[in-house]
């Protein structure tokens, strides 16, 4: 993929329009479980957009639709002005778990997407070094995942998610088995690595920090159902580093944040 | 009878299987055939006992090489080993086939259940001569019987692995686009391979076990027979015995040659 300038890319970019998903309720009868109820977003190409919010307020059930795995029953999202309704191969997933096939070497776990998408074993081994040196996993290309740290398997996660080069990279509290210090290690690479790719981001997470430290926007949402409450922009420069952290900017967000969440939390 | 549970031996199927031990470990179990060996040689001292009743383990030894040389066994244990292999191909494929639609398909599975464990609740020995009848004493019989008394558990494990399954994993599949025979061949079956590879050790040694049954059903040629004609008709009861080996040891040689296989497939995790 060829690194854009400076600005939004031309493609990429993500649109949610009023989103509804609902589940049937546990017996015949029983009213249904609304997850999501008019959801809408706008994530420019390249942008990093970070979802917080309460546990079980569809976000993960959002990234589901995005990801093409789960019909929204109203509204409709689009990639480059394409309406996903089945998984995509411009969409790259880490859900929350590295889900590696155990049976697979790093290498063949990485390059899982692209023999289901019948690359040959050249093309692949070819790709597989690119991806490996985008998350740092050279030299571990043998080793199974039982042999693998938590931190190494969620690399490998995240390779696997940008095999196919997607346009839009979704994560789902990618980071959250991982301890503080690892965690912030790996924000500043996901950054990094963002910086290379270019990708648009939709990140999925529980903490603050995390969230203001990656996102060009932190979009709060609503306790179930779900939709956006509030959308708190960072105006921190790239690339960032950790110090960003210690500034008022950041406490200010954090602030700004809290106060959406209780709000949401009141209401419910 | 052995029941499978008997027969499940050894490491779990996710472990790796020892077989090829080394020196240090199998000169426990030389100890132990030696034990074996020197108690039946003293039960049949102390005991008094004639060779036709409990021939000392020698003599059998002694049956056992000229049986082999002199051509008495092989052309029997030929035939065994024929019906063991096709039958436990029929019951084992079939049973991989069922196993899968029976955790896939819930319509398969309410239909179909009730007659596979009404199937398995009917000993193979009863149901051994009315096949048998149905089939004639040719190979054609000791396939069905050996393929029915194998399929059951591999069918079960088969379903249970693959129900099994990750579905987290799945899930990734299906954000991957993999199509359902992609499905299967690069999910469904390698996570299940260690319950199935479990079914498969029991079918192994079952399908022996299937193939004497026939055989004592109607036969002209088998193990099975042979039994039956050094009890009676030859009244060699030292061949009776070296029979008995020859089907102990095509049974661990079965066995052996599935946990060989899982090994490979297996073990390589």
């Amino acid at each position: 993929m060829t690194a854009a300038g400076a600005g939004p890319r031309s493609t990429g970019r993500l649109v949610a329009a009023d989103v509804r998903v609902a589940f049937r309720g546990p017996s015949r009868g029983a009213p249904p479980t609304v997850a999501l109820d008019g959801l809408s977003l706008d994530v420019a190409g390249g942008e990093i957009v970070a979802l917080i919010g309460p546990n079980g307020c569809g976000k993960s059930t959002f990234l589901r639709v995005v990801a093409g795995l789960l019909v929204a029953e109203r509204g409709r999202v689009s990639l480059d002005d394409q309406a996903i309704t089945e998984p995509d191969s411009r969409i790259g997933l880490v859900f929350q778990e590295p889900r590696l096939l155990p049976w697979r070497s790093v290498a063949d776990n990485v390059t899982y997407p692209l023999q289901l998408a019948g690359w040959s074993r050249g093309h692949r081994n070819a790709r597989l070094a690119e991806l490996l040196d985008l998350v740092g996993l050279t030299g571990a290309a043998a080793l199974r995942p039982t042999q693998l740290s938590g931190g190494m398997r969620q690399r490998a996660a995240l390779a696997r998610a940008l095999a196919l080069s997607p346009e839009v990279l979704l994560l789902d509290e990618p980071f959250s088995a991982l301890d503080a210090l690892t965690r912030e290690r790996f924000n500043l690479e996901l950054l990094r690595l963002q910086e290379r790719t270019k990708t648009t981001v939709v990140i999925v997470t529980h903490s603050i920090p995390e969230a203001i430290f990656v996102a060009d926007r932190v979009l709060v949402m609503t306790p179930r159902p779900g939709r956006v409450a509030a959308e708190i922009r960072i105006d921190a420069p790239r690339p960032r580093k950790l110090e960003l952290l210690d500034q008022a900017l950041v406490s200010h967000a954090a602030a700004e944040i809290r106060t959406h969440l209780q709000v949401g939390e009141a209401v419910a | 009878m052995t029941t499978p549970a008997d027969l499940a031996l050894g490491t779990p199927a996710t472990g790796r299987p020892s077989v090829g031990a080394s020196l240090g470990e199998l000169w426990p179990i030389a100890a132990a055939f030696a034990a074996f060996v020197a108690a039946w040689q003293l039960i049949v001292i102390v005991g008094g006992l004639p060779v036709y009743i409990l021939p000392p383990p020698g003599t059998v030894a002694d049956r056992f090489v000229s049986g082999w040389s002199d051509g008495t066994i092989a052309p029997h244990a030929w035939t065994t080993i024929v019906e063991v292999a096709l039958g436990f191909a029929v019951g084992a494929g079939s049973g991989l086939v069922a196993g899968y639609a029976l955790a896939r398909f819930r319509m398969v599975e309410r239909l179909a259940s009730p007659y596979l464990v009404a199937a398995q609740a009917v000993p193979i020995l009863a149901l051994a001569p009315l096949l048998a009848l149905w089939f004639g004493p040719g190979l054609l019989a000791k396939v069905i019987i050996c393929g029915l008394i194998v399929f059951f558990p591999v069918a079960i494990a088969t379903m249970v692995g693959i129900r099994s399954v990750d579905r987290g994993l799945l899930e990734l599949g299906r954000s991957l686009r993999a199509s359902r025979r992609q499905v299967l061949l690069t999910l469904e079956i390698p996570a299940a391979l260690p319950s199935i590879m479990g079914g498969l050790r029991v079918g192994a040694t079952l399908a022996v076990v299937g193939a004497i049954v026939g055989e004592w059903a109607g036969a002209d040629k088998g193990l099975g027979l042979l039994v039956n004609l050094a009890r009676g008709s030859l009244f060699d009861i030292p061949l009776l015995f070296a029979t008995l080996a020859t089907i102990a040891l095509l049974g661990i040689a079965c066995y052996l040659l599935v946990v060989l296989a899982e090994r490979h497939l297996v073990g390589l995790r």
